[in-house]
């Protein structure tokens, strides 16, 4: 078996005396969709900004494309092709849509410190933002201000500009937070058969897109993964249906 | 789109056809006072770099506006004294050439604010406010307390700095090349705003986070930005005081970084032509209440506090609305 993607191995962070990553491990490997749940209060977030450089965590190491990353930056992770979409929509607001999607490609190509020649006449980044905006469909809004989304396109605009950096793992924290029914829906299509494309590790409330989507499931309880496995396997595991599923039966 | 764009041309016409107008009439003094208005423009057009496209608030221009004037004082100095600047290791005369004269304030300019932004930037909000205006201060007190170059009273420059096939001392010819070089200037920001570096730098004015995640470091561009915004402000420094003959201590005090920012604010913020608009309207406004009033500066201080208050965008916020993304 190819090694995983993205590896995580034995990563704690305490803030004072609460463990916010109490010793860790999760992998996320080529064509999966792998799913971390939780509570709130889990920890989840603290877990995504230690994967994505925003945090450095007390021990432990992240590994990413078989080389330690542990010691680096959000902005040189993301260069080696991490590519990570915000809980809350992190956009250049006053920028139009196609601008903001062409940060990414712009960004990924790191030809930025050019100070002539007109970015909008750049075809080659043009034409890789509007591929990303067509996946997530957003190909008509590419003019609007991005200010002007509603809140379930700028989660697509996320997605979008994740996938102009042309990445090799996604980790996306809660991107169907506060869409409804239909937007959910839409976006599930779009991280379905993005998968294929990279990996993509999935921190999401909505249960109902985590178990149509997962390929696997990891469940954090206060800082700890109590349960990985498949969607079976965490839907009839007791300590999962105890601590966070709430027992029905 | 179309509006900002016929402003601009007026804007520019205006200030073209001023001077032109009063070199038939025969007032001087409207084309010194046009002058003015372009070079200040310059610096606001430095500021606005910095400010407007970077988000980066700085109180300390007034260096790099002083030592662009500095620049072309002690060279022209030396050179009026027939006095060499340097003679070991290498002999360094003065010049009174302005061509060469607007290189060394470009760079002294661009280096200045290399090292100021290197060292400030690693703080963001109220602290960069601060510690800009603190290194202002420091070159402000050292012009002051040297007493080389004049000290308080700073260096007065006999003839103006020369230009190959030019008579610099006519104001018209001055007038000129000023305004040349405010198109110059105004074409390659206007350039430079839409550029790949002007989409990330505002990219990172909006939401560092964002460029962070698209593998890029705020903190280069913003420096970058910074650097040619006190190339650009040197710049202007140089031109002002080769208008005045004159360079002193004043050009380098917080009151100059601060008026430099209100022809920003009053033009309107990151906007390509907004100092332009901002600069002429000061002058205008200097020259208009400054002949009702010795305390002139309340009525343009209530103006400045309408325009914040109330047009958050300047002049080019009334006129030409929000800032419309250019696609």
């Amino acid at each position: 078996m190819t090694d995983p993607v993205l590896d995580i191995r034995g990563v704690s962070k305490s803030f004072g005396g609460l463990k916010a990553s109490d010793q860790i491990d999760l992998d996320l490997r080529s064509g999966e969709i792998h799913a971390l749940i939780g509570p709130n209060g889990a920890g989840k977030s603290t877990l995504i900004a230690q994967i994505a450089g925003a945090l450095a965590p007390d021990s432990g190491e992240v590994r990413f494309g078989g080389r330690d990353v542990t010691a680096l930056t959000t902005a040189a992770r993301a260069r080696l092709g991490l590519a990570r979409t915000f809980q809350i929509s992190c956009l250049a607001m006053d920028c139009t849509v196609l601008q903001n999607a062409m940060l990414g490609a712009l960004g990924h190509r790191g030809d930025v410190f050019r100070f002539f020649r007109p970015v909008m006449r750049d075809k080659d980044l043009v034409a890789r933002a509007e591929t990303a905006l067509e996946q997530v469909g957003l190909q008509d809004f590419r003019r609007f201000r991005t200010a002007e989304l509603s809140h379930g396109q700028r989660r697509q605009l996320e997605v979008a500009v994740a996938l102009t950096l042309a990445p090799k793992a996604f980790v996306m924290d809660e991107p169907m937070a506060g869409l409804g029914a239909e937007g959910s829906r839409q976006l599930m299509t779009v991280l379905d058969r993005l998968r294929q494309q990279a990996p993509i590790l999935l921190v999401e409330h909505d249960m109902d897109a985590v178990f149509a989507l997962a390929d696997r499931i990891s469940v954090l309880v206060y800082g700890r993964i109590i349960a990985t496995g498949s969607v079976a396997e965490i839907r009839n595991d007791p300590a999962v249906r105890s601590a966070y599923l709430g027992d029905e039966a | 789109m179309k509006r900002e764009t016929i402003l601009n041309a007026v804007i520019l016409l205006a200030l073209l056809m001023l001077p032109v107008w009063a070199l038939f009439a025969d007032e001087p003094f409207l084309i010194t006072l046009t002058t003015r208005a372009v070079i200040l423009a310059i610096a606001g057009i430095g500021l606005n770099f910095a400010l407007g496209f970077g988000g980066l608030v700085s109180l300390g221009h007034a260096a790099f506006f002083g030592l662009g004037g500095y620049a072309m004082g002690i060279l022209a100095y030396h050179a009026q004294n027939y006095t060499p600047m340097m003679e070991w290791p290498l002999l360094i005369e003065g010049t009174k050439s302005m061509p060469l004269i607007w290189l060394v304030a470009i760079v002294t300019g661009a280096l200045a604010a290399l090292v100021i932004g290197a060292l400030s930037l690693r703080t963001t909000g109220v602290y960069f406010i601060m510690i800009t205006l603190a290194f202002g201060q420091m070159f402000y007190y050292f012009a002051i307390s040297w007493p080389a170059y004049g000290g308080e009273d700073g260096l007065s420059i006999y003839v103006r700095n020369g230009f190959p096939g030019l008579n610099t001392m006519d104001p018209i010819q001055f007038f000129a090349i000023c305004y040349v070089l405010l198109l110059i200037v105004l074409f390659g920001t206007w350039r430079a705003a839409r550029s790949p570096f002007g989409l990330m730098l505002g990219a990172a004015r909006q939401n560092p986070d964002r460029v962070q995640a698209v593998g890029q470091v705020p903190y280069r561009l913003y420096l970058t930005a910074f650097t040619i915004s006190g190339a650009i402000t040197g710049l202007a420094g140089a031109l002002f005081a080769d208008l005045n003959r004159f360079v002193s201590p004043a050009m380098l005090s917080w009151q100059t970084s601060g008026e430099i920012m209100v022809f920003v604010i009053l033009g309107g913020v990151g906007r390509v032509f907004g100092p332009v608009a901002g600069a002429a309207l000061f002058i205008l406004l200097e020259h208009s209440l400054g002949g009702l009033s010795e305390f002139w500066h309340i009525y343009l201080g209530a103006i400045l506090l309408g325009v914040v208050l109330f047009a958050r965008g300047g002049l080019y916020g009334l006129i030409v609305g929000r800032e419309v993304a250019h696609d």
